[in-house]
């Protein structure tokens, strides 16, 4: 077995990289870290951390319980850091429009059928199916969410906060 | 590698191996070099750099944009055809228009490529691993090494382990991913739900890939695609984008040449460690680092308009404007 032993980071210990720039600018990478990106945000808040046209992947902070949310396609979370529950609810009526895109923020827990949960910590990855509402529950200290989905209303763009500017 | 202008017929060698054509292009190999014979001479690769080159090549079907063996030789994909070519993207061969480039349908250079790959990987040699992991394959032709270059790109539909969909890895933990806690999450599903209420150990799934340097879907999005993949030593090519695809580091750390995508001149180093994000833009190639084995997730966009897109210029290069 080797005696190497693997970085992966968290909340209160990671180790930003950088842009080395020889000729370049480096917003052109768009460079951020999400443990330092997580660090500075609210609980739940959906902060864009990569954009590909339409898709983004977001930086979520951990914490305490979220609010319900819901997608009319599926959604993905990998855990980076903490212990975290997913509930999940089968609304009795559809809480997103068919063919809207990205996460919605729902008022409060829709009427429904219970599908389950999951409890997963760093390392693990989550479904978040489309046509379901789910919530995440953190009662530990603070965790890291990295979320694939769709650039919607809840999507929150501060490259200029986040990103490294200056070579 | 090197190039000689005044190539020989050929290397007048029986080693074992075989001679490859298509087009105008014929490849030989001896004991240390692939010689990649072409209307304009010949270019030479050291035979192991090759074989990892090639391997990459042909398991992503030509993968996205430009595959760049090395400063010199490599491959274009227009997915349908593809470009071979000699000095196409390298500034002084297209400046004294020494380059040479030759179109052919995907299938017929995939069926060459095929079988110069089995023909040349000896036994013991497996291009897809890390060279502390494998033999050497120089000398003459000694076996081959058919099931270890035959090994497909995993691609997932929705999610790795839900049903039907792709299944969980079976092999033993990675010699230097082998502290990667492997606890399996909780997934309390109620009945029906089975489908749905999902979850699985992402970075365990990722510590059990017996091969570096090649992503495998396992999460999708529509056209948005978490293509994970291990890392160890170097990106065996040069790849360059014909759409911006991003890097998420999840693991330990690489660091990343970054050069012109047209012309080869550098344009910075990216240093990425665990929780980084960083975006690779359309107009860059760039080739990775990685001292030890690391996790890294490609993210790409699967969406087939976009090299047209890039190429007229309807979009930017890069991701996001601020």
């Amino acid at each position: 077995m080797s005696s190497q032993q693997t970085y992966f980071g968290s909340l209160e210990n990671f180790q930003k990289g950088g842009v080395e720039v020889i000729d370049d600018d480096p917003k052109h990478y768009a460079f951020s870290n999400v443990f330092e990106v997580a660090s500075k945000s609210k609980p739940y808040e959906k902060v864009a951390v990569g954009k590909n046209l339409k898709y983004v992947i977001e930086a979520v902070r951990a914490e305490g319980t979220s609010p319900w949310f819901a997608a009319a396609h599926d959604e993905a979370a990998l855990v980076m850091d903490g212990d975290i529950e997913v509930h999940y609810l089968k609304p009795d009526q559809p809480v997103v429009a068919e063919g809207k895109e990205g996460t919605v923020k729902l008022a409060a827990e829709p009427a429904g059928k219970k599908m389950g949960y999951v409890k997963v910590r760093r390392g693990h990855m989550a479904l978040l199916p489309k046509g379901s509402a789910y919530q995440f529950r953190n009662a530990g200290k603070p965790g890291v969410l990295l979320v694939q989905t769709i650039l919607g209303e809840n999507t929150v763009e501060k490259w200029a906060d986040i990103c490294q500017v200056k070579a | 590698m090197s190039t000689v202008a005044n190539a020989s017929q050929g290397l007048n060698k029986d080693l074992g191996y075989k001679a490859h054509s298509i087009g105008g292009f014929r490849f030989e190999r001896d004991e240390y070099f692939a010689h990649i014979f072409y209307p304009g001479g010949r270019h030479l690769i050291p035979v192991d750099a090759f074989l990892r080159a090639l391997m990459r090549d042909v398991a992503w079907g030509f993968f996205y944009g430009t595959v760049n063996f090395d400063n010199v030789f490599g491959t274009v994909n227009h997915y349908g055809t593809v470009e071979m070519f000699v000095g196409l993207f390298n500034e002084a061969y297209r400046g004294s228009n020494r380059h040479h480039v030759e179109t052919f349908e995907s299938k017929d250079l995939k069926k060459v490529f095929d079988e110069m790959l089995d023909d040349w990987t000896n036994e013991g040699f497996d291009p897809f691993a890390a060279p502390d992991e494998t033999g050497l394959v120089f000398g003459p032709k000694k076996g081959n090494n058919t099931a270890a270059i035959r090994r497909q790109r995993l691609v997932a539909d929705r999610m790795v382990g839900l049903p039907g969909d792709l299944t969980f890895r079976t092999d033993p933990q990675n010699r230097q991913l082998a502290d990667v806690p492997t606890d399996k999450p909780g997934v309390f599903a109620e009945p029906g739900f089975e489908n749905d209420v999902h979850a699985f150990n992402f970075f365990d799934y990722l510590s059990r890939s017996d091969v570096t340097w090649n992503p495998s879907v396992v999460s999708c999005v529509k056209d948005s695609q978490f293509c994970a993949t291990t890392e160890e030593h170097i990106l065996p090519i040069t790849h360059g984008n014909d759409r911006v695809e991003w890097f998420i580091q999840a693991t330990d750390e690489i660091i990343w040449d970054i050069d012109d995508r047209g012309t080869g001149k550098p344009r910075s180093k990216v240093v990425m460690r665990a929780g980084d994000v960083a975006a690779m833009p359309a107009d860059i190639r760039h080739r990775g680092y990685s001292p030890k084995r690391s996790i890294l997730i490609v993210w790409e966009n699967n969406d087939s308009t976009l090299p047209q897109l890039y190429a007229s210029g309807k979009v930017a290069p890069y991701p996001v404007e601020f």
